[in-house]
């Protein structure tokens, strides 16, 4: 087999390995102090938000305003909304702003 | 039994089958763009089907391209895929339920979208079960492959991502999703405080360690400051 090939298998273990291994090492605790449990809560917004911020401040005005869009679709609705306010935003700012 | 389990999985397709509309021009843009690297078709594929981590794979494209050593190009796969550690504890809670088998099976598809939708799930008080989570992952799955092969077969034909708006979709659904989680105790803050981290660290130390960086921010926002306003709840 190819160096690319073992590459790709050797990245796919160690992704796997950390998709299941936070589950593993929280398993062997048996309880789970509330301040562990507050951090895990607070995940989802964490991770997520460092997907949006650099984005963000990357992005010129089109993309703050689809941002601003999105977010306030978010508010009234699921996925779908969110996307088709967000992404027709963005088309149409990018036509306007250039 | 059976029945309801066929529901929740028809339940989660539709979830995950809304979710894989944004994954397309991605999953494309990363099979052209591997093509173009000088990946065969088949370590196009196989990269998509073995990984099924997006923004890993574009960065393991980028060093493919830079001829770096090959532990380099795995290390820094894994360290943009670090954060899974933290999805990986937080749904262990929510998979009480499930067999070990199951766990380790469902784990592999454990992804930002499907991380994101079980959280949600959860939280809406609904028990996570596996058919609803197989449901999201199989329609994400198939769309990840599905679009990466057209993407390789494709490589020189990809429209123009940037006037169709496709390539800014994903921060919008990432936003969409944060916002989803408002509700949860000091969200507002922990929100401030990732999202200040990640750019500060994005611009001291680098993609993707942002990413950690930025996430543990936050989190250890919540660690510190939880006490002080579960105790103001009665």
């Amino acid at each position: 087999m190819s160096t690319t090939v073992w590459i790709i298998l050797a990245g796919a273990v160690l992704t796997y390995l950390t998709r299941i291994g936070g589950h593993l090492v929280l398993s062997r605790f048996e309880r789970v102090h509330p301040r562990v449990e507050a951090g895990l809560n607070a995940v989802p917004a964490a991770v997520l938000s460092t997907l949006v911020a650099p984005a963000a401040v990357a992005g010129g005005p089109a993309e703050l305003l689809a941002l601003v869009a999105g977010g306030l679709a978010a508010l009234r609705g699921g996925t779908l909304l969110v996307l088709i306010v967000g992404g027709s935003t963005l088309v149409i700012a990018r036509q306007l702003l250039g | 039994m059976q029945d309801s389990s066929r529901t929740e999985f028809g339940r989660g397709f539709a979830r995950g089958g809304t979710i894989a509309v944004a994954m397309v021009p991605v999953a494309m843009l990363f099979g052209a763009l591997a093509v173009q690297t000088g990946l065969s078709f088949a370590e196009t594929v196989l990269m998509s089907a073995a990984i099924f981590a997006g923004a890993s794979q574009l960065v393991g494209l980028e060093l493919f391209g830079q001829h770096v050593p090959a532990w380099l190009i795995v290390f820094s796969i894994f360290a943009v895929n670090f954060r899974h550690v933290l999805y990986s504890a937080a749904l262990g809670r929510r998979t009480g339920h499930w067999s070990e088998g199951a766990r380790a099976f469902g784990f592999f598809f454990l992804t930002d979208p499907q991380f994101a939708e079980s959280e949600r799930r959860a939280e809406s008080g609904t028990l996570l079960s596996f058919a609803w989570y197989m449901g999201v992952a199989v329609p994400l799955y198939s769309v990840w492959i599905g679009g990466t092969t057209l993407g390789a077969w494709f490589g020189g034909m990809i429209p123009d991502a940037h006037a169709l708006g496709v390539d800014f979709l994903m921060p919008i659904y990432f936003l969409g999703l944060v916002i989803g989680f408002r509700k949860r105790p000091l969200w507002l803050p922990v929100v401030l405080s990732s999202s200040a981290a990640s750019v500060l660290a994005y611009h001291l130390v680098g993609s993707p360690w942002h990413v950690s960086l930025g996430a543990l921010a936050g989190i250890l926002y919540a660690v510190v400051f939880t006490s002080s306003s579960e105790e103001a709840k009665p």
